[in-house]
């Protein structure tokens, strides 16, 4: 499983997911699949602060719906163009995490996840409410899609789909970039242990707000990317279950690491392809699915194997070691 | 006056209502330390339940709250054995995504089994009743009575029983209680078939002025844990005070602000409590 690390790896999965349109029958196929890329991207926010920093955060979908509202809205009642809605989508989504995570984040643990719980619902609520503004419990219909950069345009699924994965791999690699630095770092060590990060000299509320905006930065990104996709929007999006969806992709794929929050939305879409006979009741399978994992597989797939590769190596290490220790006794007794 | 009396009686209900389910969230929350999140499915499923013996069994609409309260304790203790008990030792993440993972499943069952419609249960007590010229609906007076008996008998029995007494040596210290001989794995058992018989009764005596549905659960579970975060976690007076702030905030915010914004009430009460003190109201020192 080598190939699976470092440039190599990268370019074998973009040059999958670049391929996947030869494979794919229908244009449905590549519905299904630009929609686990776009959660995707909402899930790697999701995982940086609850996977990488440690703070459940159970309001993301909220923040998915705020960037996607902000396209529809400023599109649509505002008339602007697609892609000075999209950048401020990621934006909006960032300034409100920020308030939110400047209050949410003095919280610890259950109260964080409650406080959040909260927060999406009110984010719910208000979007449900607020017709004016909104459309109300109608949504918002007719936003735009992409509009054509330069000789590119975006009006077949095809490039629709490529747009998706061009934003998914951009999004993958700033992730790759952010917790392989110090800061990523500074997570963890805060996930690890709050007290002895900040007996370290962390300051724990400066890098988990930072954390939050990025992750909500993430969920706003990727609510801008559904609604120049799907075109239509309802509050539905902001609801809780789409929270518990994105965590339900986490874990299957693996919190925490990098690859996860993809492995895990691939899976877990086309897995509910396969279910379409249960329709609304695919949690039948999921939440069980969920309980089961969380209690003897928390690390998910990538996190799977991850740990075999780690278990590899210490074998190897292992070996070479007695190896290296016979060779001496050898030595040894030959002198 | 009238008109006040009314606001009144509508906040004495919800917060009735809302205390039984903060009561047993905070229970467990007490025993275990784990923000239930399924505690709100359990609620409808109690629900369901009732609804159930009622109109497809004729069974007696008391008879039936209390088959929904066994039925859900029953269902309380299953998940306390299958899911947290393996996870106690997990780190804190992992039991909320697990009581996430219960709750999908009991929604998408009782989707499965009965379907999304909006259903009314229907009540012997559906009259009107007069009481010093003020008039009340039957219903709504039997959920503050029914609250308050059930309070008072939980009161007593964590008080004056030794078998309720250990539920709260738990609570204070678990390995004290576990040197003194406590069984944990019987005391965690027991909080949790308390826990979900609260949660049925409290949505067998809502349930006739609401309606029964799948997705029910939802407001009335976080409302309950506004009203624990508000009232301390893992306290009982703090649970109960709590569901009457709420209670009584929704329904004169309802009348006297908008009632299309009564339900962002005590959300925006916790953010903004939570925002100047994010240690609780009821709370001493730090947690």
């Amino acid at each position: 499983m080598k190939y699976l690390q470092g440039k190599a790896g990268w370019a074998i999965l973009i040059a999958l997911a670049l391929l996947f349109p030869l494979v794919a029958g229908n244009n449905y196929q590549l519905y299904v699949m630009s929609l686990a890329f776009i959660f995707a991207i909402s899930t790697a926010g999701l995982n940086l602060i609850t996977g990488y920093t440690g703070q459940l955060n159970l309001g993301h979908a909220g923040f998915m719906a705020i960037g996607a509202y902000t396209v529809g809205i400023l599109t649509v009642t505002y008339e602007w163009p697609f892609w000075g809605a999209f950048a401020m989508s990621g934006v909006v989504a960032g300034v409100i995490g920020f308030f939110v995570g400047v209050v949410s984040l003095r919280l610890k643990e259950h109260f964080f996840a409650i406080f959040t719980l909260c927060v999406g619902f009110i984010i719910y609520l208000i979007i449900e409410k607020w017709d004016s503004v909104t459309g109300g419990t109608v949504g918002i219909i007719g936003i735009p899609g992409p509009a054509p950069i330069g000789p590119i345009t975006f009006d077949s699924a095809i490039s629709q789909y490529y747009l998706v994965v061009f934003f998914l791999v951009v999004s993958l690699w700033l992730m790759h970039r952010i917790v392989n630095s110090l800061l990523g770092r500074t997570f963890i060590a805060i996930r690890n242990s709050d007290d002895l990060a900040q007996a370290l000299g962390i300051n724990l509320m400066r890098n988990k707000t930072l954390s939050f905006v990025l992750s909500t930065f993430y969920a706003g990104i990727a609510g801008g990317l559904y609604a120049g996709y799907v075109r239509f929007l309802g509050p539905d999006l902001a609801g809780t279950h789409y929270t518990f969806d994105m965590i339900t992709y986490l874990l299957v794929g693996g919190i925490g690491t990098l690859m996860g929050p993809v492995a895990g939305s691939l899976l877990v879409a086309w897995v509910t392809q396969s279910l379409q006979f249960l329709q609304d009741y695919r949690m039948v399978v999921f939440g069980p699915l969920l309980v089961l994992l969380v209690i003897f597989f928390p690390h998910g797939i990538v996190g799977f194997y991850y740990k075999k590769r780690m278990e590899r190596e210490m074998k190897k290490r292992a070996a070479e070691a007695s190896r290296a220790q016979a060779v001496k006794k050898e030595a040894g007794t030959n002198a | 006056m009238e008109l006040f009396f009314q606001l009144v009686l509508n906040g004495l209900t919800l917060g009735s209502v809302y205390g039984l389910v903060a009561l047993g969230l905070t229970l467990v929350y007490g025993i275990l330390h784990v923000p239930n999140f399924s505690h709100g499915a359990l609620y409808m499923v109690g629900a369901y339940v009732a609804f159930i013996l009622m109109s497809n069994y004729g069974v007696n609409y008391w008879v039936a709250i209390a088959g929904a309260a066994v039925v859900v304790g029953v269902l309380a203790m299953l998940s306390e054995r299958l899911v947290f008990h393996p996870l106690r030792d997990a780190p804190p993440i992992h039991d909320k995504i697990a009581a996430i993972g219960i709750l999908l499943f009991l929604e998408a069952g009782v989707m499965a089994i009965w379907g999304a419609d909006f259903r009314r249960m229907p009540t012997p007590y559906s009259g009107i009743v007069d009481i010093f010229g003020l008039t009340a609906p039957a219903q709504r007076l039997l959920i503050i009575a029914g609250a308050f008996v059930l309070v008072v008998a939980l009161h007593l029995f964590l008080k004056k029983t030794i078998l309720g007494s250990t539920i709260i040596a738990m609570a204070q210290n678990r390995e004290g209680a576990a040197l003194v001989g406590i069984n944990a794995t019987k005391v965690s058992l027991l909080t949790f078939f308390i826990s979900g018989a609260l949660a049925a009764v409290a949505a067998g005596l809502f349930a006739p002025i609401n309606l029964v549905y799948p997705a029910m659960g939802h407001l009335v579970i976080m409302k309950a844990f506004v009203i624990i975060v508000l009232g301390g976690m893992g306290s009982i007076p703090g649970a109960i005070i709590g569901g009457l702030i709420i209670g009584f905030a929704e329904s004169f915010a309802g009348f006297y602000i908008s009632t299309h914004y009564k339900d962002l009430v005590a959300f925006l009460l916790l953010v903004v409590i939570l925002s100047v003190r994010p240690e609780g109201l009821f709370t001493k020192g730090v947690r």
